[in-house]
């Protein structure tokens, strides 16, 4: 028998969590692999998220932040904000999670080929986006120039600080990143990530940008590319919004018309920039 | 010749965009070229302000120390910027430290220079005061979003999110 955990029934499968490591004080990274090796992961596309179990507490929708592509084990990024997210950050390599997913519309990657591409997180957001990057990465040539646009409260909360200048150094993308206040041993920008649009002139004609983080943070985000002429159907924004069951049938994500986990989390901005900002139903 | 160079540098500096070309001449006689080595302080807090900066290589901090913790960085301002505004407004003093964080080379304005030029022709002094207010505006702007934390680090936050 073969079990998937593209389940649209509600039940999760059991993984095991292989491998944990911290990011920043708040954000661990886990890499989960299949309980029995005759379950199939599917590893999903970049943007989607997979509800995850902490057995006895709850559950949560977290993105999947590693790679998309090949083998290996699911990587997720997750912050200790509240009970469920917290219990996953303290398990230890061994104990199992139940995973359900993946679920959701991913990042539009396969029709952006060509364009130059503006990629935008704040803080967390940049866990959702990194499979864009391994993507790109792994496909340079089908992509226009490339720029990552990223803002963390302070130097210490910048998440996945090695890949990022790893990524720097490649010369293959342009990483542009700053906090919001610092000491004196930071060197970089200090500023709100909008501000890196203005630090980072592109071609707006063909350009398309994919933005990540906090409703407010992409709510000014938007407008700022926006400002510098981008149009609304150039812009993808992530929504993410309470979740419950991931399917579409319990209402818990809705906005407006939409049910975030299953028309989103990703949309062209034209469909819902009245709706960023908006509280849930 | 000093001035005619100066006057090119600010024709291609975002914040002239689109100045007439006799105001640029007027204002870049009050200019100077000047270089900033990294670390350099620029201005320090709480001394006459009769200056400001317009960037075109480079990058400076706005710090203000607080005894307890050292300097804290609360903005950098790169090329294509301007820095300072506190010699627009009495009582002409710097609110903050300005230090260079790398090689920096801008144009150095004479704030009594410019004022005068200003109040002397009070179409350059209102052209000049809009562009000050659309930089004020943003770092304003900037400076909200930066106390709100946007990237989400509270707890009680309804809408934080990953
Ligand atoms: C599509 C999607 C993808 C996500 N991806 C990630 C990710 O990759 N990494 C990650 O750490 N988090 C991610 N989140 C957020 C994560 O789901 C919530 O932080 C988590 O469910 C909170 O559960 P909790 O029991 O730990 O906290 P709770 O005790 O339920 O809440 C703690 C705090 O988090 C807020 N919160 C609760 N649920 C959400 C939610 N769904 N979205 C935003 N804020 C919430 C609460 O309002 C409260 O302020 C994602 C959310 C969605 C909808
Ligand atoms: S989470 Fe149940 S409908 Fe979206």
């Amino acid at each position: 028998m073969t079990l998937t955990t593209k389940a649209e029934t509600l039940r999760p499968v059991p993984y095991v969590l292989r491998d944990k490591w911290q990011e920043t004080a708040d954000t661990w990274s886990m890499a989960l692999e299949p309980a029995e090796a005759w379950l199939q992961a599917d590893r999903g596309e970049p943007g989607q998220f997979n509800m995850l179990w902490a057995f006895g507490v709850g559950e949560s929708a977290i993105s999947i932040s590693g790679p998309t592509h090949g083998t290996g084990p699911l990587v997720h990024t997750i912050r200790a904000c509240g009970n469920v997210t917290r219990k996953l950050c303290a398990m230890k390599a061994g104990e199992v999670v139940g995973l359900r997913g993946p679920y959701g519309k991913p990042w539009p990657i396969e029709s952006l080929k060509g364009r130059d591409l503006i990629i935008m997180a704040g803080g967390i957001g940049l866990a959702p986006l990194r499979p864009v990057v391994y993507h790109i990465l792994a496909n340079r040539e089908d992509f226009g120039r490339v720029s990552l646009l990223y803002g963390a409260r302070r130097p210490e909360d910048i998440l996945f600080a090695n890949e990022l200048s790893g990524w720097r150094g490649r010369m293959e993308l342009d990483v542009l990143i700053t906090v919001d206040a610092a000491d004196s041993s930071w060197f970089g920008n200090v500023g709100t990530v909008t501000r890196l649009v203005r630090r980072n002139p592109f071609e707006v004609d063909g350009a398309a940008a994919l933005v990540c983080g906090p409703e407010i943070m992409m709510q000014y985000s938007a407008q700022t590319l926006l400002d510098a002429g981008m149009n609304q159907d150039s812009i993808w924004v992530s929504m993410e919004r309470n979740m419950k069951c991931g399917v579409g049938l319990c209402g818990h994500c809705q906005v407006g018309p939409e049910f975030v986990c299953k028309t989103g989390p990703v949309y062209p901005l034209e469909r819902i920039a009245n709706l960023l900002a908006t509280r849930e139903m | 010749m000093e001035d005619m160079t100066i006057e090119k540098l600010l024709g291609s500096h975002d914040f002239f965009d689109g100045m007439k070309a006799e105001d640029l001449a007027l204002v870049a006689g009050c200019g100077s070229n000047v270089v900033y080595q990294p670390g350099e302080l620029i201005a320090r807090q709480g001394t006459a302000a009769d200056f400001f900066l317009a960037i075109r290589h480079g990058r400076v901090a706005v710090e203000i120390y607080v005894p307890s913790s050292g300097a804290l960085r609360l903005e950098t301002v790169s090329e294509n910027s301007v820095v300072g505004w506190s010699w627009l407004f009495e009582p002409y003093r710097w609110h903050f430290d300005i230090r260079a964080l790398e090689l920096t080379r801008a144009v150095r304005f004479d704030g009594h220079c410019l004022r005068k030029k200003c109040d002397d022709d009070p179409v350059l002094g209102y052209d000049f005061m809009k562009r000050f207010a659309a930089v004020a505006a943003r770092r304003l702007e900037a400076a909200r979003l930066q106390i709100i934390d946007i990237y989400g680090k509270k707890d009680d936050d309804p809408d934080n999110q990953g």
